[in-house]
């Protein structure tokens, strides 16, 4: 029966996570907008735009540019789809590295001077985030005692418990993730800026088109991963879980809209501090009274 | 059996005489061809006769054997004699040079274990030679992988010699001493007593020496002279050690001391790992492993992936269970994993091909090293994949960095831009090599999951251990990400080159990589059948697997898939329509995609260089600080074992 | 069918302009006229863009300039002229360096005069321009259409 739910759950990310992931672009430009006093653009806006990228013509400068493109959405589905289906953490981790990797790569097979820059830099990105991240996998494992995802359901009380700190550092390192100011080096979407478009400079039509879907896709993912520190056996933390998810992406949004880009050793430098103090400071806490008691 | 296990060892030095004596290229040529697939032959049927024989460890001298109880004193003495040859070598070359500390050591040990061994304290006969699994894989790993980088020396020491007219062709004693090291390592890894494992451990250390100032130039004769002395004060820790067990311990058989209560052999497990880790090169005593780039790329292979630092590693697994929960294993945790960490930050800021490789091979050493120090049979059974794997990657990684140093004429990794269509056969062996060692599903890996699981169910201060696997990971996924990135990118108009590679040189890669891909597939099948049972022999109880059913086929899929998804999409974006267009520059682009016209109206030309991070991970702000917290927890170590000793 | 119409994405490039039109154009992206509303998104990449908004007239130093940007931007695309100087070259026609509005280097599809251009009729271009958008892209499908018809037969 589980695996039938399992099954059910990947299927539903395959296909219901553009959708969520679209709208939530909408609304955070609706919601970016009213913060800045504007009107904002229509909702459903992020799908038309997705929906011209996929028509329009492709210039490419490589054409190694395509595979790896369409390897990063592939592999990035692939994360979700793993998570939603309630693997080990670990791996779907360690397949999400491999997304971005594929993302860098992409950038850089074009030879342009401004996706180079973007891509180094989203290389310091990934050096910034990816430890918090592995300690997000450990943290799960020492406060479930396993590293599957769906092991969630059968515990008593929500992994957020015991793992305050690693959720702290998990915050900090999301709206690296996420894209957001003040982490945005690497690519970003507003105009006027040194390094154009950054990753995507060299992306046009469908290219963009499936950047932007895998965007969308992993931002589901990622959701998906602080909805997994509230959940627990019981019915109520369901609720509990969209009401967290919610506000932390609120919080992002809010983020975004009242801070300005970091240089990126100063971004290297307090990701690394975060992690180490709050998630890593978190572990050994949890190590140590499992070792007195 | 027995036959064949003294064949193994004894022919690689038969092999390497008949190799100095050969002059003429087409001999030699026959020679290493004929010997590595014969040692190669050896080693199978080695295997399949263990396989075919019930799968037990075999302990020699046995009854009605070739190897008598009677012959094995005079064997110590020949063993004496040679030590005694390799002692004058070292002092001749020392004296030649004006460098005397590694003649001291040389003296000193030579000293203790003549002794020892002429006033007879040393009269223990039996099970001077041990096979079980871990010799088994050791032999599988060292005549595979070793036996195709005498081969591929075949074709390049030839290039290397028509390039470098200035050097001196020494190619027979160049060939001599690949062998003998390959002899060394099979002694090494089926002997059972101290006192062998030593004699063919000083061999490898002098051995590398030679090699490591095969060219004889100032800083090769310098960078030689450091790896002597660093290793040879690993030997005289190993003979301390051996002269400790002999005086106090009254047996120098490892498997039988290994079977004594830990609290009664600590000092003993102390000196050997101080040993195994100088061996291995972990921080502080990583600068030989680095220095040793200098001597020409086969023996730098050989160094690096199956042998020589392999040897450390090797031996501090034989140790792991007398060193889990204790002070030792806490001392081999903690500088097995900064080492992990400190040399996968400096490997970030190199550009020289070779120099990454080095400090990559001292921070995955480390890894193994601290799954060691931990001392449970689930991190001992990660360790061993890891070094499995390890060796492989590594070989591939070295071998192709020789052959495109050869090929562009350098081995700056920022020289090696568009590689995938300027040499897209050795390219590819770089990307797969790079691929086997940090992307998901590859061996190393999985490695390094199953690492960090066992880390954390053995719990204490292995949990910071997890840490520093964590930012390990990171660090050692930008610098691989970094050198793909170099190959990968191909500006317009890039031609293919002249591959400049022999044959033999392409024989040895080829059957690495297919070596890696065969292993990654088969990795669950052997993992269970054989390295399970490996821990059941060296001394842990209760083995049990690591990764579920449904994670190991998702890994399969997995591998699959990273071949099939960028395949996939190769053909499919043959039916989008794409056209060209001129590379955006933020202004005019000269047309070549490679100048842009600048303020003055000049077409000026457009450089893509990698981002080092010097200023924050330099080696030289690193590796001093890093190297006196290393030796502050050794000598820390030694104080609480001595004292908790007496 | 997706509307091209929905989803301008605009590239802001400033040829030999005094300034006033560019001030005028990053206004209209002010509270007060929210060119957002109608998708519009500013960009800094040609790749991206459908609609190249120029303001001030061409010279012969950003000619090529203008030529390259054109044609680093996927089709359909839309040109739009903004301000007298980018429309005929203005008060600088005569100078020695310029050569006259941008429909001497690159076809216009919509000129928006004034001086500076105010936002309300920069706006109103950009309105026109998602039409022309429109009919540039209907165009384009029947044009490939017809050339895999082509193909068929």
């Amino acid at each position: 029966m589980i695996y039938l739910y399992r099954t059910l759950s990947m299927l539903a990310y395959v296909l219901l996570a553009p959708l969520v992931g679209g709208f939530l672009a909408g609304l955070d430009r609706k919601l970016s907008a009213r913060m800045q006093g504007r009107m904002g653009p229509p909702l459903l806006q992020p799908f038309y735009d997705l929906a011209k990228l996929f028509k329009k013509q492709v210039l490419a400068v490589s054409r190694y540019q395509f595979m790896m493109v369409a390897s990063f959405l592939a592999m990035v589905i692939g994360t979700g789809a793993l998570f939603f289906g309630g693997f080990d953490l670990l791996l779907v981790f360690f397949v999400l590295t491999t997304a971005c990797m594929f993302f860098v790569l992409a950038a850089t097979v074009t030879n342009s001077p401004y996706a180079e820059l973007g891509a180094q830099r989203e290389l310091i990105q990934m050096l910034s985030y990816e430890p918090m991240i592995l300690l997000t996998a450990v943290g799960f494992y020492m406060a479930n005692g396993s590293f599957r995802g769906v092991d969630v359901f059968y515990t008593d009380e929500p992994a957020i418990v015991r793992l305050p700190g690693v959720f702290l550092g998990l915050l900090f390192i999301l709206t690296i993730k996420f894209r957001k100011s003040p982490f945005d080096l690497s690519t970003s979407h507003h105009a006027h800026q040194e390094l154009v478009k950054g990753v995507t400079t060299e992306f046009s039509g469908v290219l963009m088109g499936m950047v932007e879907l895998a965007h969308w896709y992993e931002n589901v993912f990622l959701l998906g991963l602080v909805a997994l520190f509230f959940v627990s056996s019981a019915w109520w933390s369901g609720l509990l879980a969209v009401g967290a998810v919610l506000l932390v992406w609120f919080l992002e949004v809010l983020i975004d809209n009242t801070s300005a880009r970091v240089k990126w050793n100063h971004m290297l430098r307090s990701a690394w501090i975060v992690t180490a103090v709050c998630g890593g400071g978190n572990l050994l806490v949890l190590e140590i009274i499992r070792m007195l008691f | 059996m027995e036959l064949w296990i003294i064949l193994l060892i004894l022919l690689p030095f038969i092999i390497a005489i008949a190799q100095f004596l050969i002059r003429s290229d087409r001999v030699r040529k026959v020679l290493t061809y004929g010997s590595s697939g014969l040692i190669m032959a050896i080693a199978l049927t080695l295997a399949a006769l263990w396989y075919m024989k019930g799968q037990t460890a075999l302990s020699l001298p046995a009854d009605g054997g070739l190897l008598t109880e009677a012959i094995v004193p005079y064997i110590g003495y020949a063993m004496l004699g040679v030590e005694f040859l390799l002692m004058c070598v070292v002092i001749w070359l020392s004296v030649k040079h004006k460098r005397f500390l590694g003649a001291l050591l040389s003296m000193a040990q030579m000293g203790l274990m003549g002794w020892l061994e002429l006033s007879g304290k040393i009269h223990e006969s039996a099970g001077v030679i041990y096979l079980d699994r871990l010799s088994l894989l050791m032999c599988l790993l060292i005549a595979v992988v070793g036996g195709l980088i005498c081969i591929y020396a075949l074709g390049y020491m030839k290039d290397y010699h028509h390039h470098h007219t200035e050097l001196r062709d020494r190619r027979p004693f160049f060939f001599a001493m690949l062998y003998v090291f390959l002899g060394a390592m099979f002694g090494l890894v089926l002997s059972g007593s101290l006192v062998w494992i030593y004699f063919f451990w000083e061999i490898t250390s002098i051995v590398s020496f030679l090699l490591i100032g095969y060219t004889g130039d100032e800083k090769a004769i310098g960078n030689s002279f450091r790896a002597l002395w660093m290793n040879l004060l690993g030997g005289a820790a190993f003979a301390a050690a051996i002269a400790y067990c002999a005086l106090t311990l009254r047996s120098v058989n490892l498997q039988v001391l290994l079977k004594r209560p830990v609290g009664t052999i600590g000092i003993m497990v102390f000196l050997l790992a101080f040993a195994a880790l100088i061996k291995s090169a972990q921080i502080p005593f990583s600068k030989w492993l680095l220095g040793a780039m200098v001597a020409p790329t086969p023996s730098s292979a050989l160094l690096h992936s199956a042998t020589m630092v392999k040897a450390g590693v090797y031996l501090l697994l034989r140790l792991s269970p007398a060193l889990g929960g204790q002070i030792t294993g806490v001392m081999v945790q903690i500088v097995g994993g900064l080492t992990f960490f400190i040399a996968s930050m400096i490997a970030i800021t190199h550009s020289d091909g070779k120099r990454v490789l080095a400090w990559s091979t001292v921070s995955n050493l480390g890894l193994i090293t601290a799954c060691a120090g931990v001392g449970t049979a689930e991190t001992v059974f990660a360790g061993v994949i890891l070094l499995i794997f390890h060796a492989i990657s590594k070989a591939l990684l070295f071998q192709t960095v020789g052959a495109v140093e050869h090929a562009i004429g350098s081995r700056n990794i920022e020289d090696m831009h568009g590689l995938f269509r300027r040499q897209p056969g050795l390219a590819s062996a770089l990307i797969i090599g790079i691929a086997g060692m940090f992307l998901a599903p590859f061996g190393m890996l999985i490695a390094k999951w199953e690492a960090l699981t066992s880390f954390l169910n053995a719990g204490g201060i292995s949990v910071l251990l997890v840490i520093l696997v964590a930012f390990g990971s990171a660090t050692t996924l930008v610098y691989w990400t970094k050198w793909l990135i170099k190959l990968l990118a191909v500006p317009a108009g890039t031609r293919r080159e002249d591959d400049r590679t022999a044959n033999s040189q392409w024989l040895s890669l080829g059957c690495h990589m297919l070596l890696m891909l065969i292993l990654c597939a088969a990795y669950p099948f052997f993992s269970d059948g054989f390295v399970t049972p490996m821990l059941g022999e060296l001394g842990f109880a209760g083995a049990h697997q690591l990764l579920s059913l449904p994670d190991r086929v998702v890994m399969i899929c997995l591998l699959i898939a990273v071949f099939a998804i960028p395949a996939l999409a190769r053909i499919l974006s043959k039916k989008v329509r794409v056209e060209q267009s001129p590379l955006y520059m933020s202004g005019i682009n000269e047309g070549d995609h490679r100048h842009y016209e600048d303020s003055y109206g000049q077409p000026k030309k457009m450089y893509l260089s990698n981002w080092y991070l010097t200023e924050l991970f330099g080696e030289q702000k690193l590796y001093v600080p890093v190297s006196w917290a290393t030796v502050i927890v050794i000598v820390v170590c030694f104080i609480l074992t001595y004292g908790g000793a007496f | 069918m997706p509307k091209f119409s929905k989803s301008p994405w605009v590239m802001h490039y400033d040829g030999s302009s005094c300034n006033g039109c560019d001030i005028e154009v990053l206004a209209s992206l002010t509270p007060l006229y929210d060119i957002e509303r109608f998708g519009v998104v500013n960009t800094g990449d040609p790749r991206h863009a459908d609609i190249l908004l120029i303001t001030g007239g061409i010279n012969y130093h950003n000619e090529s300039v203008v030529r390259q940007i054109f044609e680093q931007m996927p089709e359909p695309k839309v040109v739009v002229a903004v301000g007298i100087c980018a429309c005929s070259g203005g008060v600088f026609r005569d100078c020695y360096n310029i050569k006259g509005g941008v429909d001497t280097t690159i076809p216009v599809d919509v000129y928006v005069p004034g001086c500076a251009a105010r936002p309300e009729s920069i706006i109103d271009g950009l309105v026109q321009a998602l039409d022309v958008l429109e009919k540039k892209s209907a165009a384009s499908a029947a044009l490939s259409e017809g050339e895999s018809n082509a193909q068929q037969s």
